[in-house]
């Protein structure tokens, strides 16, 4: 059972071992996106996994690997490999995703805003749970897997975030649509973060208070363009642990609770992430 | 209905990089704020934090400008007489909002303290210690 999940962490982990370098995940949470981009040059290999339990269904280990590159300091780029396995059902690669960030203020505000376009080409067997909008719930995992229903689908977001006073706070405005000519869906996320010490220590340490973050994000679905609202949505609230190794890959976990009873009861998520430092560059030195 | 859509999304993905590329600021450090220029670093000539400030740059900031901060690439030498003559100020509202056009990231997900300590150990390093 959820053979591909341990595999891909597995090929990550080999590659902090193989390659040297060094590491610095962007983001702090699962969900939602801050208005930290991706160093120019530099090469995120990351892998998001999302496990639920629904007590009328089969559970399920959905993930994406994810590749990030830093196009320029204000534009990061990135592909997204989605799989999913599911208890007594199958294992599946369910699809694809191109996302592109942009910092349209070149400055640091009070409150930075970013502009996100993504096209994703999924079937209806996806259960990366990347994001929740519309009328998301829990009866579309209670269905056997199911790749006949293609998804092409356009997501914009509306990121907003700011840094202050060693918090992050963010928030995130979520737009989709399926271009077969389905309405417009809305969802929403916001996070809160913060390291456990703000102050780096003099000596190199592995578990100092530096390298490890706490947070929540709260997420869901607000409704689509003819229904816009509450109903018929769900919601999730989730704590969130991140652990920056020095030198090395960033783990993260984050239990994540449902909000009502068109949500998941519980979500456990879990991931890693590695930075290769200017990766091209590397190649051109060897 | 389809292909409406689909084009003009791809219209945006096109266009909106080279919209943002012409917006980009000039040389940063005459777009520093003054109240920024004049402040001073908490952390001045203290040992912990150029210690911290040097952990924090080869953690951070090394791929780019080397270990030793000599550059590497095309990325700057910090040996110059602009880090050297830049203000505590100057250098950590650099790293606050880095200078996205030519390159250099913003580096306010790093707590304020630790950016101090960077730049007490950039100034060490600039004044060849």
């Amino acid at each position: 059972m959820f053979r591909s999940i341990p595999i891909t962490a597995f090929m990550i982990v080999a590659l902090c071992l193989l390659v040297p370098s060094q590491s610095r995940s962007q983001e702090n949470y699962f969900v939602t996106y801050s208005h930290q981009m991706e160093e120019p040059g530099n090469l995120e290999l990351a892998t998001r996994t999302v496990s639920g339990f629904p007590s009328a269904g089969n559970q399920f280990l959905g993930s994406a690997l994810e590749l990030e590159y830093g196009m320029k300091a204000w534009w990061t780029s990135e592909l997204y490999l989605d799989g999913q396995s599911t208890s007594g059902e199958s294992t599946l690669f369910t699809g694809f995703r191109i996302e592109n960030r942009f910092r349209p203020l070149l400055r640091e505000h009070w409150i930075n805003p970013v502009l996100y376009f993504e096209f994703e080409d999924i079937n209806s067997a996806d259960k990366s749970l990347l994001e929740v909008v519309g009328h998301d719930g829990i009866e579309d995992f209670l269905e056997r897997n199911d790749r006949s229903e293609k998804k092409r689908e356009a997501e914009l977001k509306l990121i907003l975030s700011s840094n202050v006073k060693g918090w992050n706070i963010s928030e995130n405005l979520i737009a989709e649509k399926n271009l077969r000519g389905e309405p417009w869906e809305f969802g929403y996320a916001v996070g809160v973060s913060r390291p456990l010490s703000l102050v780096a220590s003099p000596n190199p340490c592995t578990f100092c208070r530096e390298n490890f973050s706490l947070g929540a994000e709260l997420y869901g679905g607000l409704g689509d363009r003819y229904s816009f609202g509450l109903h018929d949505t769900s919601h999730y609230l989730a704590p969130v642990v991140n652990f920056r190794m020095p030198n090395g890959p960033v783990f993260q976990a984050s239990p994540g609770f449902g909000l009502n009873s068109n949500s998941h009861g519980f979500l456990l998520r879990f991931g890693v992430a590695y930075e290769i430092d200017q990766v091209f560059s590397r190649l051109r030195r060897k | 209905m389809f292909r409406k859509s689909s084009l003009l999304l791809l219209i945006i993905a096109l266009a909106t990089p080279f919209l943002l590329a012409a917006a980009g600021d000039g040389a940063w450090i005459t777009k520093v704020p003054g109240k920024n220029r004049q402040r001073q670093n908490p952390f001045d000539h203290q040992s912990n934090a150029i210690a911290a400030g040097g952990k924090l740059f080869r953690q951070n900031c090394a791929s780019c400008h080397g270990d030793e901060g000599t550059g590497r690439d095309n990325h700057p030498n910090l040996h110059s007489d602009r880090i050297r003559n830049a203000t505590p100020g100057e250098l950590e509202w650099l790293l606050n909002n880095g200078s996205l056009k030519n390159g250099m990231p913003s580096w306010s997900r790093l707590p304020e303290q630790q950016r101090w300590q960077i730049v007490s150990f950039l100034k060490e390093l600039a004044a060849g210690n």
